[in-house]
C-alpha cells in the first residue's frame, strides 16, 4: 500500500493537516476525512461538475484533483458559503428563483457561480452559459439557474422567506391561500447548502464498502468462478457469488420475474451481475473483484430485437417455454374495425420509425446503506429509491422476510426519471454482506457501472400506419411496435401496453389495431423512463400526422384541432378522460407561439413545429396485486398547535412533492405554509405510498393528504365551536385563524384552538388514503395498462436554427402549453415543464446508448453519452392552462411526464420545416440530417462542399 | 505512521497517531464507537476493550501500546461465538441506558475466558471496575452466570 504523505489544505477558512495516500482524491479528502458531503460525486471524470469546489478562488472538479498535488491550497467547499448562519445572497437567489429540483447538481452548480460572479459582479445571460457549462443538470433546471445568478444581488442584505417571487405568484386567481401560489421549495435551503443528505453522504460507524462484479461476455455459461484470492486479500471481509443468493427470482412485474440477485449460471449481456465483495474500504473491495476468476463459456448472443424474434435465434431463457422467439410480451388489441376505417380513408400512409435507447442519467448515482439486526431479523435500509414500498415488498418476498422487519429509509433523491424505480442488486448485495458481517455496508454504482445497469428506455422499432379523410379526421390507426427490451423484462410488460395504451388517449380514434412485441436481447435491460413507453409512439405519431397534413394541404394545428381529444370521452380502448382542456392549449400555442406569422415564411435554415402529448396521472392499479389504498398520510398537529407533522412515504426525488404536498396540508388546514413539517421518508414513520412513478404524487398522495388534513382539522374546529359557542360548520379556517362565516370578527387563533383541542382530547391526528375509481378500464388483456383518474395535456412549438451545411441544430425557442389541472406551485410546475424541455431536447437531438459487436456499451459515461448542458437551454416559455380535475386535489393533475412528450415530434417537425429533411430515426443528430440534405441535393454522401456552391469536381457520386 | 495490530480478529494496520489515546483510535480511525467514553480517567471501564485478553480501560491506554497486540470491542463479539454471551445480557434484561454495556461484557468475556465456573462472588469482583447506574448489577450477575452455563454445556456438548 502506497505511502502517506501529510498536506496542509485551508478548508473554507480552517487550516488542516492531512496524512492523505498520494492517489486519494480531493474529492475524497472532502467526503471522507473532513465530512463534507456537501460536495457531491457523480461521475468521477471530471463531466458532471456535481464536484465543483473553488481552489484557491477558481473552480475545480475535485473529483479529478489529487489531494496531495494542491498542498498548501485555500479550498472553498458549499459548506463555506452562508456566513454566522446567514445564506449568501446567490444561495438566496437560488432558492427564491427555484432554481434547483433534485438538488444533487446544485452545490457545484453555486460554486462555479460563485467564481463567476467574484470576477464578474453583473454577469450576462451569455457569461453564465459560459462559466456554468461543466455543470450538467439533468432536472434542468438552467432556466431558473441563469435567472438565479444574473439576479444574485437583489438578495445581499435580503431576508429568506418562503413567499412568492412576484412572477410566480401565481397563474390564475383562485380564492386559495396557499395552493396556486409560488411558494419557495421546501427543500431549497438544505439542497443550497449541501446539508441535504442523500444516501451515499451517510456515514454509520464501523460501515463497511461493497461492490460488483459483471459479465465481460454478451451471453454465456459460468464454467468456473474462483473468489479464493480476492477472500484472500487482506481487508475482504465478505464474497457473495450466484450459489449464495436465493433462488427465487425477483423482478418488477410479477408474471415475469426473471433476475436472480447475481447470475447463478448464465450470464446474458454485458455488465451482467455476477459476484459482490464487501472490504474495509472501496479501493479494496475492487481490487478484491479484480481478484476473482470467471472462465465463460460463450454462447451465441443477439443484440437486434427483429433478429432475435426470429426462428433460430439464440434464446436468452430457454428454461421458459413461454419466452419462445425471445418474446416476452405479446400484446394484441383490436379496436373498431381498422380495415373499414382505412377503406373510408381518403390517404393512407404507413412509415417506420426507430427510436434510441436512453439512459435516464440522473447526476446521483444509485447508493444502498444496509444495517442488519440480528436481534430481531431486523434490517434498515437507506436507499436512493423512486419506490421505497415497492423496495420494501420486493427485498421481504425476495429474502423471506416478513415485511414488517424491513424498514426503508428514503434520504434525498439526485433524480430518477424512472431508472430509481426498482429494487437494483445493490439493495440485495448491502443486505446480505450486512447480514453476513454484522456492520452497516454502503453500495453505490460508478457512473459505468450505472450506463451497464441500465433500465433506461426500451428503443422501439415502429411501424406505423395511419387513415385519414380530406378534412383530416382520422379513420384508422394501425401501429405495429418492436421493443428491444434488453435481457430482462423489469418494468417492461407495462411498457409493451403503454406504447400502445396512450395513442388514443389525445386524438379521437375510432378504428385503432396496435401490435406489440416486446424482445429480449443480450443488451442491458430496459425498464421505465419518464413517459414510460410513450415518448417513440408519440414521436412516430405526431411526425407522421405532419407529413400526412402536408400531403393533404392542412396546417399541422388544424388536423390535430380536427382530431383532438374532448372532456369527457371514454376512448376506443377503454380509458376515461374527465378534465381535459387540450383545444384550448392548442388554440393558445397557435395563437402566442406566433405561428401564423413564421408558419412557411421562415428562411431556409429556420423551422417551427408543433408537437403534443400527455400523460396519466397515477397508473389506476398497482404493480402487484393488492387491495391496499395507493397512497396513505398521516397529519399530526403538534401539541402547541403552531406546527404540522405530516407523515407521508411519497418520494420527492427532485420534482417537489416534498413541496407540493406540504401545500395542499397547509391550505386544508388553514394555516401558513411554514407551519407544516415533513416528517422523513420512512416506512417505519408513515404508512405505504405507492411511490414516484406514472406521474402519480400530485393526484394520489395529495388526495390522501388532503383527506388526512380535513380530518386532523376537524377536531381543531370542534374545539374552536365549543369555545366560540357556535357550531362547527360555521367555521372557517385560513392562513392560522378560524372565525365565523357570517360573523369574521368572532374568531379565535388557530394554534389556540389546536392547543385546546389536544388538551381536552389528547393527540390531534388525521389519517388519509386515496384510492383511484374502482373498476377503471376494460375487461380485454392489458386494459388495466394506461388507466388513470386523469390525464394530462400539452401542446409545445418549437423553433429552431440548423446549419444547412454541418446538419447542426439548435433550439431557439419552445413554447409550452400544458393543462395539468390545478397547478399546486407555479415554480415547480414550470420547473418541471422546462426540465421536460431540455430532457426532451436530448432525447430528440443527442441521447442514444451505442453499443459494440460484442455488446459493450461504447459511451458509458457523460463525455461520450451526451446531455443537454446549460449551453443547450432556449428560450422557453410555459404556460399553465389550467382544467379543473375534479378527481385530483384542489382539481389537480400531473405535469412531470406529460410535458416531455410533445418535444420530439415538435422538434422532429420543426428540423423538417428549417430543412426538408424528414428523420425518423432517433436521434436526429447533424449526421442524420446532413445525409437528408445532400440526398434531397442529390450530391454524394463525401461532398464536403457549402450547400450552396457547386459540388466538389473531385468527389464520386 | 501506522499500528499494526489485530483488531476483532482482522490484521489491520491503524492509521492513528501512536502517542494517542487508544480509545480515540479506535473510535475515530477505526469506527468503533461501541467504546464509550464516560470519563477518561479509568474509573467507570465504559470503555473497557480486551487486550490480549485482559479487560483494559482504552482511556488509559496509549494506541502505540497495543502493536502487535489482538484488541477486541464488542462490535467483535457480536459477530463472533462469544454471541450467546451479549444474547444472555439482553435476554436477562441487563441493558437500560446501554452506555456501559460494552464495556461491562467485555469484562464478562475476560472472565469467562480464565474461568469455566465462576461463583457470583467472581463476577461481581470481575465486574467491580465496571460501573453502572442503570440496572443495580444483578441481572447483569444473572446474565454472566447464564452465560457461563451454556458455555460449560456448549463444552460439554462438543467434548
Amino acid at each position: 500500500m502506497a505511502n502517506e504523505v501529510l498536506i496542509q489544505l485551508t478548508v473554507n477558512g480552517t487550516p488542516r493537516t492531512l496524512a492523505v495516500k498520494p492517489n486519494t482524491t480531493l474529492l475524497t479528502v472532502l467526503r471522507d476525512h473532513l465530512g463534507l458531503t456537501g460536495t457531491k460525486k457523480g461521475c468521477e471524470l471530471g463531466e458532471c461538475g456535481a464536484c465543483t469546489v473553488l481552489l484557491n478562488g477558481k473552480t475545480a472538479n475535485s473529483c479529478i484533483t489529487l489531494a496531495a498535488a494542491v498542498s498548501g491550497a485555500e479550498v472553498v467547499t458549499i459548506e463555506g458559503l452562508a456566513k454566522d448562519g446567514e445564506l449568501h445572497p446567490l444561495q438566496k437567489s437560488f432558492v427564491k428563483h427555484g432554481a434547483l429540483q433534485c438538488g444533487y447538481c446544485t452545490p457545484g452548480m453555486i460554486m462555479s457561480a460563485k467564481a463567476l460572479i467574484d470576477k464578474t459582479p453583473a454577469p450576462t445571460a451569455a457569461e453564465i452559459r459560459d462559466a456554468l457549462g461543466g455543470n450538467l443538470c439533468r432536472c434542468g433546471s438552467y432556466p431558473r439557474v441563469i435567472k438565479a445568478v444574473g439576479g444574485w444581488k437583489e438578495y445581499v442584505g435580503e431576508r429568506l422567506d418562503t413567499k412568492p417571487r412576484v412572477d410566480d405568484e401565481r397563474d390564475q386567481a383562485r380564492d386559495h391561500a396557499v395552493v396556486s401560489h409560488g411558494v419557495t421549495r421546501y427543500d431549497a435551503p438544505d439542497k443550497v447548502t449541501g446539508r441535504a443528505l442523500y444516501t451515499g453522504d451517510l456515514r454509520l460507524p464501523d460501515m463497511i464498502y461493497g461492490k460488483i462484479l459483471t459479465s465481460t461476455v454478451a451471453h454465456g455459461r459460468i464454467k468456473r468462478l474462483d473468489t479464493s484470492r480476492a477472500k484472500a486479500l487482506p481487508g475482504v471481509l465478505a464474497v457473495l457469488t450466484g450459489a449464495d443468493v436465493p433462488d427465487t427470482r425477483y423482478g418488477v412485474s410479477p408474471a415475469r420475474y426473471d433476475e436472480h440477485i447475481l447470475a447463478k449460471e448464465r450470464v446474458r449481456y454485458v455488465g451482467d451481475e455476477v459476484a459482490a465483495v464487501a472490504a474495509i474500504d472501496e479501493e479494496t473491495a475492487a481490487r478484491a473483484l479484480r481478484l476473482i476468476e470467471v472462465e465463460y463459456e460463450a454462447l451465441p448472443a443477439v443484440f437486434d430485437p427483429e433478429a432475435a424474434m426470429k426462428a433460430g435465434a439464440p434464446l436468452l431463457h430457454p428454461e421458459e417455454a413461454r419466452y419462445a422467439n425471445n418474446i416476452n410480451t405479446r400484446v394484441e388489441w383490436n379496436f373498431g374495425d381498422v380495415d373499414q376505417g382505412f377503406a373510408e380513408a381518403d390517404l393512407v400512409r404507413e412509415q417506420r420509425f426507430v427510436g434510441n435507447r436512453t439512459h435516464q442519467a440522473p447526476i446521483e448515482p444509485h447508493a444502498s446503506l444496509a444495517r442488519y439486526e440480528h436481534h430481531g431479523e431486523k434490517l434498515t435500509l437507506w436507499s436512493s429509491t423512486q419506490v421505497p414500498h415497492y423496495l420494501q415488498h420486493m427485498l421481504a418476498r425476495t429474502l423471506g422476510m416478513p415485511q414488517g422487519n424491513i424498514r426503508v429509509i428514503r434520504p434525498a433523491v439526485g433524480g430518477g426519471f424512472g431508472v430509481k424505480a426498482e429494487t437494483t442488486p445493490l439493495d440485495f448485495c448491502a443486505v446480505l454482506f450486512s447480514k453476513a458481517t454484522c456492520r452497516p455496508v454502503m453500495m453505490s454504482y460508478d457512473r459505468k457501472e450505472m450506463f451497464y445497469h441500465f433500465r433506461g428506455r426500451h428503443k422501439q422499432v415502429m411501424d406505423l400506419k395511419i387513415g385519414l379523410k380530406k378534412d383530416g379526421s382520422i379513420t384508422a390507426v394501425r401501429f405495429k411496435s418492436v421493443l428491444d427490451g434488453g435481457a430482462y423484462t423489469s418494468y417492461g410488460v407495462v411498457t409493451a401496453y403503454y406504447a400502445g395504451s396512450m395513442l388514443p388517449t389525445l386524438y379521437k380514434l375510432q378504428n385503432y389495431k396496435y401490435d406489440g412485441f416486446r424482445v429480449y436481447t443480450n443488451l442491458p435491460a430496459c425498464g421505465a423512463f419518464r413517459g414510460h413507453g410513450v415518448p417513440h409512439p408519440r414521436f412516430a405519431f405526431e411526425s407522421l400526422l405532419d407529413m400526412m397534413a402536408a400531403e393533404l394541404g392542412l396546417d399541422p394545428f388544424e388536423i390535430r384541432l380536427k382530431n383532438a381529444m374532448r372532456p369527457g370521452t371514454r376512448t376506443v380502448n377503454a380509458l376515461d378522460i374527465s378534465s381535459c382542456e387540450f383545444v384550448q392549449t392548442l388554440e393558445r400555442a397557435r395563437q402566442e407561439s406566433g405561428w401564423k406569422e413564421k408558419r412557411g415564411k421562415l428562411k431556409r435554415g429556420k423551422g417551427i413545429g408543433v408537437g403534443c402529448g400527455g400523460f396519466v396521472s397515477g397508473a389506476g392499479y398497482p404493480i402487484y396485486r393488492s387491495d391496499f389504498p395507493h397512497s396513505n398520510a398521516i397529519v399530526r398537529v403538534q401539541e402547541d398547535g403552531r406546527a404540522i407533522s405530516l407523515a407521508i412515504a411519497a418520494a420527492d426525488i427532485g420534482q417537489g412533492s416534498d413541496t407540493v404536498l406540504p401545500q395542499i396540508a397547509a391550505e386544508e388546514l388553514g394555516v401558513p405554509y411554514p407551519w407544516v413539517t415533513m416528517v422523513e421518508c420512512d416506512s417505519a414513520l408513515a404508512p405505504i405510498d405507492l411511490g414516484s412513478y406514472s406521474s402519480r404524487v400530485t393526484l394520489m398522495a395529495g388526495n390522501a393528504v388532503k383527506m388526512a388534513a380535513g380530518k386532523a382539522l376537524d377536531q381543531v374546529l370542534a374545539a374552536a365551536a365549543r369555545r366560540l359557542g357556535c357550531s362547527a360548520r360555521d367555521l372557517v379556517a385560513r392562513d392560522g385563524q378560524i372565525f365565523v362565516k357570517a360573523a369574521p370578527t368572532l374568531r379565535i387563533a388557530w394554534d389556540e384552538a389546536a392547543r385546546l383541542a389536544f388538551a381536552q382530547n389528547g393527540p390531534v391526528v388525521g389519517t388519509g388514503w386515496y384510492r383511484p375509481p374502482a373498476e377503471l378500464g376494460g375487461a380485454f388483456k392489458g386494459g388495466t395498462v394506461g388507466t388513470s383518474p386523469a390525464y394530462s395535456f400539452s401542446t409545445a412549438v418549437a423553433e429552431v436554427t440548423v446549419d444547412l451545411y454541418t446538419g447542426q441544430v439548435q433550439v431557439d425557442r419552445v413554447n409550452d402549453f400544458s393543462d395539468a389541472g390545478t397547478v399546486i406551485n407555479p415554480v415547480t410546475f414550470h420547473a418541471q415543464v422546462e426540465g421536460s424541455v431540455i430532457m426532451g431536447i436530448g432525447e430528440t437531438m443527442m441521447e442514444d446508448t451505442q453499443h459494440a459487436k460484442d455488446g459493450a456499451i461504447l459511451n458509458p459515461n457523460l463525455h461520450d453519452y451526451l446531455v443537454p448542458s446549460i449551453g443547450e437551454t432556449p428560450e422557453i416559455h410555459t404556460h399553465a392552462v389550467e382544467s379543473y380535475e375534479a378527481r385530483g386535489p384542489f382539481g389537480a393533475k400531473e405535469i412531470g411526464e406529460g410535458s416531455l412528450l410533445p418535444m420530439l415530434g415538435a422538434i422532429a417537425n420543426a428540423i423538417y420545416d428549417a430543412t426538408g429533411v424528414r428523420v425518423t430515426e432517433l436521434p436526429i443528430t447533424p449526421e442524420k440530417i446532413r445525409r437528408g440534405l445532400l440526398e434531397a441535393a442529390k450530391r454524394p454522401l463525401c461532398d464536403q462542399s457549402p450547400p450552396d456552391a457547386s459540388p466538389e469536381p473531385g468527389c464520386p457520386s | 505512521m501506522a499500528i499494526d495490530l489485530i483488531l476483532n480478529g482482522k490484521a489491520v494496520a491503524l492509521d492513528a497517531p501512536p502517542a494517542g489515546r487508544l480509545i480515540d483510535a479506535l473510535r475515530d480511525h477505526a469506527g468503533l464507537t461501541s467504546v464509550k467514553e464516560g470519563c477518561g480517567e479509568g474509573e467507570c471501564g465504559s470503555c473497557t476493550v480486551l487486550v490480549d485478553g485482559e479487560p483494559v480501560c482504552s482511556c488509559l491506554t496509549l494506541a502505540g501500546q497495543v502493536a502487535g497486540a489482538k484488541v477486541e470491542t464488542v462490535e467483535g463479539l457480536a459477530r463472533g461465538p462469544d454471541r450467546p454471551l451479549v444474547d444472555a445480557v439482553v435476554e436477562a434484561a441487563g441493558v437500560q441506558c446501554g452506555y456501559c454495556t460494552p464495556g461491562v461484557i467485555l469484562a464478562a468475556k475476560a472472565l469467562l475466558d480464565a474461568h469455566e465456573t465462576p461463583t457470583r462472588n467472581d463476577i461481581k469482583t470481575a465486574l467491580s471496575g465496571n460501573l453502572c447506574r442503570c440496572t443495580g448489577y444483578h441481572r447483569l450477575i444473572d446474565a454472566v452466570d447464564k452465560a457461563a452455563t451454556a458455555r460449560r454445556r456448549l463444552a460439554g456438548d462438543a467434548g
